[in-house]
């Protein structure tokens, strides 16, 4: 199994920051945008397993990133982080294609959990699209 | 304060529509009566002036009768044959034989000498040269006198001519009986106290009076007051009654005929109808006052119902008003204090990241370091939990569109209500229409609306029943009935079911705003709510909501 790799996307800078810090210090590897366009930017040039996204941004809104994330990799796992308890939003996201939803202020270990588990079906959906691909190649052959 | 506005109002409407039926109903009244007795009282007058002219007309051709019959006489016969007593004898009776009303007859000659004299009484060798009538007779041929005592010393009045005979001139000279003349002018009279009589020009009394008043004394009346012919008059008398009295002249304006009647005595048939009028007319009055303030009553009533109705609703407005102005400022308050907290909380993780560092163990207050901390955690708990329930409270308030599936809103309130009907043996069915279109509404109030509609009726069943939940697409519109086999809602409570605070659970069982409120939320949704109840056959509750097709996303 390969390493979790985590992308945190929050316009609010110090939230992030110190989210960073904790998460590093959990031996995960994590990145850091400061906006939907970053994110996508960092996406397209190393895709990260789990994003972690605030669906409040700046700019391009969180379900419009959530969306178009999905369009790059839709392997990749996206989790909300919604500010304020706007459960429509997240709802949204969910049909979207978020795999979960977490409300700030948010616990770490929660957190964690919910990133392992994100990660886990990313990479059982990864897995099954190899052995179908294994099959495909055997049928082949 | 409101009261005695209303009181007022009360007042002033009651004063003013007195005031404009009043006045035009006691003016009318008063002019109707004053024209009627206007009317009466020419009508008493000409009676009387009629009475007095014919009377006087009967009385004038009475006495030209008797002057005719007497001037025949002397035309007749010589002053020798009257001379003779047996003669003038025969002449006296034959005019009394033809017209009547003679006392005496005699033949007086130029020197004024009673020659000859037919009567009762002793007259005969008289001289009536120094009597006024004698001069009269001598300058007028024909004369009647007015009354005078004479020799006989008793009131009387005679008719006299002259008679020229070659060269002598004698007077022929009768007096009239006032026994029937009186009757004559007495026939005049009528009433309880009314009087006919004659005064001369003079104004003395040619007649006797029914009560008082001597003949030949003064009359109370100056008979100058009366104009020619015959005229009315009004005067009180004496006793300060008011008399009428009709004059007419007669006896070429020597003598006047007067007719006098108690006004008042006439008058008591218009005195009755002025009686009539005014218990009319104050029944009239009662009768309106009693409506006025009755129907005022009434208006002012209905008005303090509908401004109490008014106020309840404006209070309604306001409050929910401020509710939503509150659920805003919850909201804005929730989103600036999440923020920090949010921040509060990470630093606080990363402050017990680090603690588990072996540096920090070694310190000698690690314990209380990671106490605090735990504490800080706590409490951001704590303050996050507070947040999350004014974001939910701010929800509540703030109205906001949604795609909403109606059937779904529908299967969701039936859960909450599922065991709860289960175990009073109630049966829920459903039978709603596939594929309903989404609409744009507010899902948390709709669950609101028939929550409420499928609590009354679980309510009005309270054990052994069936709820029967629809939803149908009628003329582009959403319809959604609720039918219970509950026992009905009376028909005189139908029409106030919606109204605010109108229960007919038991105290403390309901607000009496359930239905209000669902009516209010399905009104502002641009929907209707109706009603459909027989006692005893349940009732049934459908609301049609608009089909509102959501923005494209």
């Amino acid at each position: 199994m390969d390493e979790l790799r985590v992308l945190l996307v929050g316009d609010e800078r110090e939230f992030l920051e110190i989210l960073l810090k904790r998460l590093l210090k959990r031996g995960i590897k994590v990145a850091g945008a400061s906006s939907g366009e970053e994110a996508i930017k960092i996406i397209k040039e190393t895709p990260p397993d789990v994003v972690l996204l605030d669906v409040r941004l700046q700019g391009m809104d969180g379900i419009h990133t959530l969306r178009e994330i999905k369009k790059i990799g839709p392997l990749v796992e996206v989790i909300m982080l919604t500010g304020h308890a706007n459960l429509e939003i997240a709802v949204e996201g969910m049909e979207s294609g978020a795999f979960d939803y977490l409300m700030k202020p948010t616990d770490v270990d929660e957190l964690l959990y919910k990133l392992e588990d994100a990660f886990k079906r990313k990479t059982i959906q990864e897995q099954k699209i190899r052995r179908l691909e294994k099959l495909k190649g055997s049928e082949r052959g | 304060m409101k009261r005695r506005l209303y009181a007022n109002l009360q007042k002033k409407l009651i004063f003013i529509t007195l005031l404009v039926s009043f006045i035009p109903l006691i003016s009318l009244s008063v002019v109707i009566y004053y024209q009627f007795a206007q009317v009466f009282k020419n009508k008493i007058e000409e009676q009387i002036e009629y009475r007095a002219r014919v009377q006087s007309n009967a009385i004038e051709l009475f006495l030209k009768e008797r002057t005719a019959i007497l001037l025949a006489m002397a035309d007749t016969y010589t002053f020798d044959y009257l001379a003779e007593k047996n003669n003038l004898e025969r002449t006296f009776q034959i005019m009394n034989r033809r017209v009547g009303g003679f006392i005496d007859l005699g033949l007086i000659d130029s020197a004024g000498r009673h020659v000859a004299y037919v009567g009762p009484y002793n007259l005969i060798s008289l001289n009536y040269y120094l009597q006024p009538w004698f001069r009269e007779v001598e300058s007028k041929g024909v004369y009647v006198s007015d009354i005078f005592m004479g020799y006989r010393q008793i009131p009387h009045f005679v008719i006299a001519l002259q008679r020229q005979e070659n060269n002598r001139r004698w007077i022929l000279r009768a007096t009239i009986d006032s026994a029937v003349f009186e009757n004559l002018v007495r026939a005049a009279q009528v009433g309880k106290s009314g009087d006919a009589f004659i005064i001369n020009k003079e104004g003395f009394y040619q007649t006797r009076l029914r009560f008082k008043g001597e003949i030949l004394s003064k009359a109370l009346l100056d008979p100058t007051h009366f104009g020619e012919g015959t005229t009315v008059l009004e005067k009180e008398n004496t006793d300060g009654k008011k008399i009428l009295y009709a004059g007419s002249w007669l006896k070429k304006n020597s003598w006047l005929l007067v007719i006098s009647q108690d006004a008042s005595e006439e008058m008591t048939k218009l005195f009755k109808t002025k009686r009539i009028e005014i218990i009319i007319v104050v029944s009239g009055c009662l009768m309106i006052i009693l409506t006025t303030i009755l129907t005022t009553h009434l208006t002012i009533r209905r008005l303090e119902t509908a401004d109490r109705k008014m106020n309840e609703l404006n209070a309604q407005l306001v409050h929910s008003d401020k509710l939503a102005a509150l659920g805003k400022m919850a909201a804005g308050v929730a989103h600036e204090i999440n923020n920090p907290l949010a921040v509060i909380a990470e630093k606080t993780g990363w402050m017990e990241d680090l603690l588990t560092e072996e540096d920090f163990q070694k310190s000698q207050h690690y314990e209380e370091y990671k106490k605090s901390l735990g504490k800080i955690e706590e409490h951001v708990e704590r303050a996050r939990k507070v947040i999350h329930g004014m974001l939910g409270f701010a929800r509540r308030m703030e109205p906001h569109l949604e795609d909403v599936d109606i059937n779904r809103v529908l299967n969701e309130t039936i859960t909450f209500l599922d065991s709860y009907a289960r175990t009073n043996n109630i049966v829920i069915e459903k039978d709603l229409m596939p594929d309903l279109p989404i609409i744009a509404s507010d899902h948390a109030k709709l669950q609101q609306v028939f929550l409420n509609l499928l609590t009354n009726a679980v309510d009005a069943i309270g054990k052994d029943g069936k709820i029967f939940l629809t939803s149908r697409i009628i003329d582009s519109e959403i319809v959604v009935s609720v039918w219970d086999n509950g026992p009905g809602i009376p028909k005189e409570y139908q029409s106030r079911v919606f109204e605010p605070f109108f229960t007919t659970k038991r105290s403390g069982k309901g607000t009496g705003l359930g239905l209000s409120v669902t009516h209010t939320i399905v009104r502002n949704m641009g929907g209707t709510i109706a009603l459909d109840s027989k006692e005893g056959n349940g009732t049934t509750f459908t609301v049609s909501l608009p089909i509102v097709v959501p923005e494209k996303k």
